[in-house]
């Protein structure tokens, strides 16, 4: 990669007196290589938030040192599900729900990838619930970012497990009158080993937490809450997507290693972001290795691990 | 086509006295199955407890995960890891499967399901056989696609075919069936299973190109894509959406041709070669006894006993149920005064074999709900009905 | 800046540190204004834009990381 490295701990006061580039010097974005760049524009409408957590990931992606060849991407259906087709890794867009066990496949197959699986709430907890409730308690060594954006964006806003109590959605015309789910306490509870949550306001702690998340060995959990300006936000009369980030930037409380069952959302009301867990237990392959050679002993070979 | 041998580490060369389920097994390690997804469900349960146990030493990977659904997609993951892959289920699971089928179906990933067939609908007959999913094999996840299918009838035939599916699987890149059912799956004979230098494997389409020029969806007159793999840096999107030659999204109604043209020719264009019926007295036969699975061998003593009685009774059966072996019977219809399609659902590829006889011959279907296997003397009655 | 691909989400606006950029006259082909670096004597090169933009749009860069991204390339030329 040819881009400059970056600090994400910079801001605007160093260098002062920064000039812009002389007229005519082309620079590209320097995101632009991690995109498949004949596929952009993308879809996603004016000030929805996906794009900005699709940013903070590249960042991670960039300062994580990992290999881009052996970094996959998988996403379920959805808005979120079209982020995979915008990366330029080997990427895959699957089917609703579905998009961790097709990870886990393809992590078991072959470990020296670093997957990364990247869907929306409905996706990720209504129809794939259960995938991720096993995939975290199996400690799968998969990423797993969920853009929340408490409805289903892509069919219209219809309620989701995510969509706060009181608010209004297509199919809750009335107001949603069901509890939701609190997204963080969820992944804690099935056994995740880093589970954090930041809201599209909070780029840079967002950029770092993905940079830890692909760091991380184990079933990873970021929460990144994101506006969806055209349907969730227009529909309860919350303004266009910098009002939802105002609302972000307003009610948040940084409160690291709190208690998940604290951090639960509610209708515009107070939002906990933070990294809630970062804790280390054998994943899946490892504790299979392990009981196997244990079991075997020396008629086992390692599976998935390079000799010499 | 690429060739190789079997890997003889998957190869358990010798006389075995074993079920279906577990033949099955021996016969996909055989055709270099290392990844396996599965969900319990009886009668295929055995089928993945003998990979389980088999797969540590062998080297690959087995997890039962949370459910069929999961399972369907966790296999085309591993394929796309360069894995040769297989799920296990019956019918119950393999509805929950359906959907997984269609994006086997247009992402091209070789890949087999077996489903052990059982009495349906819904729970059903659980420990009980039918041959009731032929026709969701064929037509059970929505849209248009081609799969194949293959319907063994002794453990023996579990192991060879098996192969075969794996064979034909990376050959089209299109998801395989292998149709058993609750008495293949749990019989007991004689299986041999050869050296794995006689067993002959075909490899994946890998490509030679390289990532600049490689597109994953062009293909040439054969109509059937080279793969690569996750990780080789070629940086691949694969999608479940109508997509041009790239793999990109493409949502309008040229593209939808283009791939659909492609999807299905790739096996209508290939339909002769996919042929694969055992005849037997079929020169001069008057009434063919149409059968599969199972049905096939109890269809063989009332072909026996109406041959005794001087009548000229000849037997056909479908090894390769799906493509259906249109021309097979085609030809048999201009000189044969019937067929007669016993089989255990209430009437399913009998329809198939109408629809190919086009009325130049009677087709009697000789249904069964299920539960049991026909009597030989149900399938003979029919026969002498229409022989006489 | 691709002012092509902006839809004018105004995220950049808003969040950046120095304000220094505000909303063009014109409209881009889709209809929507595009930011424009009104103060560039202000801009930081933070590139807190370049996070932010949802679209891929826009981008800041420091000036001597810029520097030093000539340098680089005048070198690759130089080699080639």
């Amino acid at each position: 990669m040819s881009n400059a490295s970056r600090d994400t701990e910079t801001c605007a006061m160093e260098d002062a007196g920064a000039v812009a580039p002389a007229p005519g010097l082309e620079m590209q974005n320097p995101i632009m290589p991690y995109l498949r760049q004949e596929r952009i524009p993308h879809i996603w409408c004016p000030g929805c938030g996906i794009g900005t957590t699709v940013n903070c990931f590249i960042r991670g992606l960039e300062e994580s040192g990992l290999d881009l060849n052996k970094v996959a991407i998988v996403s379920g259906i959805g808005c979120t599900g079209r982020v995979a087709g915008y990366m330029n890794l080997d990427s895959f867009h699957t089917t609703h729900g579905r998009p961790i066990p097709f990870a886990t496949g393809l992590k078991l197959a072959n470990p020296e990838l670093k997957v990364v699986v990247y869907s929306g709430d409905g996706d990720l907890f209504a129809i794939g619930g259960n995938h991720f409730f096993h995939a975290a308690r199996r400690n799968m060594d998969i990423m797993v970012v969920c853009v929340n954006n408490h409805t289903y964006g892509m069919t219209g806003g219809q309620v989701a497990p995510t969509t706060p109590l009181g608010a209004t959605v297509s199919t809750m015309p009335f107001g949603n009158f069901e509890d939701s789910f609190n997204l963080p306490f969820v992944a804690d509870a099935c056994g995740a080993v880093y589970v954090a949550r930041w809201t599209v306001y909070h780029v840079k702690q967002l950029a770092r937490a993905m940079k830890e998340g692909l760091a991380k060995k184990g079933f990873v959990f970021i929460e990144a809450l994101a506006p969806c300006p055209t349907l969730y936000s227009r529909r309860n009369k919350l303004g266009d997507g910098v009002d939802q980030l105002k609302y972000f930037k307003e009610k948040s409380v940084i409160r690291h290693g709190a208690n998940t069952k604290d951090v639960g959302l509610s209708f515009q009301g107070e939002i906990v972001v933070g990294k809630f867990v970062d804790r280390e237990r054998p994943t899946w392959l490892d504790a299979m290795n392990e009981h196997f050679a244990a079991h075997f002993g020396d008629q086992y070979q390692p599976y998935g691990v390079h000799h010499g | 086509m690429n060739l190789t041998k079997a890997d003889p580490k998957g190869v358990l060369t010798g006389h075995h006295f074993m079920d279906g389920d577990h033949a099955a097994c021996e016969g996909a390690l055989a055709a270099g199955c290392r990844f396996v997804a599965g969900y319990p469900i009886t009668p295929s349960t055995e089928v993945v407890e003998r990979f389980a146990q088999r797969i540590p030493l062998i080297g690959g990977v087995f997890i039962q995960m949370e459910d069929e659904i999961a399972s369907s997609i966790a296999i085309l993951g591993a394929a796309w890891a360069g894995r040769k892959v297989m799920t296990v289920t019956s019918g119950p699971g393999l509805s929950l499967m359906m959907e997984h089928v269609g994006l086997a179906a247009i992402t091209e990933t070789p890949c087999v399901f077996v489903d052990v067939q059982r009495g349906g609908p819904s729970t059903g007959l659980p420990t009980l056989p039918a041959q009731a999913d032929m026709m969701q094999a064929r037509w059970g996840s929505h849209g248009d696609y081609e799969p194949i299918a293959l319907s063994p009838n002794s453990p023996q035939e579990c192991f060879d075919l098996m192969i075969k599916a794996f064979n034909l699987a990376e050959l089209y890149r299109v998801p395989v069936f292998f149709m058993m059912d609750e008495v293949v799956g749990h019989m007991t004979e004689r299986v041999v299973i050869p050296e794995a230098s006689a067993i002959e494997i075909v490899e994946r389409r890998w490509t030679r190109k390289p990532p600049g020029e490689y597109r994953p969806y062009a293909a040439g007159d054969d109509l059937v894509p080279e793969m690569v793999k996750a990780g080789d840096g070629y940086r691949i999107h694969i999608t479940g959406l109508t997509h041009d030659e790239r793999g990109y999204p493409a949502m309008n109604a040229a593209a939808q041709k283009r791939m659909m043209e492609r999807l299905v020719g790739k096996i209508r264009n290939n339909r002769e070669k996919l042929i694969d019926v055992r005849g037997a007295h079929l020169d001069d036969a008057e009434v063919v006894v149409v059968s599969f699975g199972i049905t096939s061998r109890v269809s063989g003593p009332a072909i026996e006993e109406a041959r005794k009685q001087g009548f000229k009774v000849g037997h056909l059966r479908l090894v390769i149920t799906w493509p259906f072996p249109v021309s097979v019977i085609q030809q048999l219809a201009s000189r044969v005064k019937a067929f007669v399609v016993p089989e255990l659902n209430m009437g399913q590829m009998v329809l198939e074999v109408e629809r190919a006889a086009a009325g130049k011959a009677r087709v009697i279907s000789v249904p069964h709900a299920g539960g049991t296997v026909h009597e030989p003397q149900e399938i003979l009655d029919r026969i002498l009905e229409f022989a006489r | 800046m691709r002012t092509e691909v902006c839809k004018g989400c105004s995220y950049c606006l808003d969040f950046c540190p120095s304000k220094c950029i505000e909303f063009s006259k014109d409209f881009n082909a889709k209809g929507y204004h595009y930011p424009v670096l009104v103060r560039p004597e202000d801009c930081s090169g933070c590139d807190l834009c370049g996070l932010y933009c949802p679209d891929f749009a826009i981008f800041g860069v420091r000036l001597k990381d810029l520097e030093k991204r000539i340098q680089a390339r005048h070198a690759e030329a130089k080699a080639a």
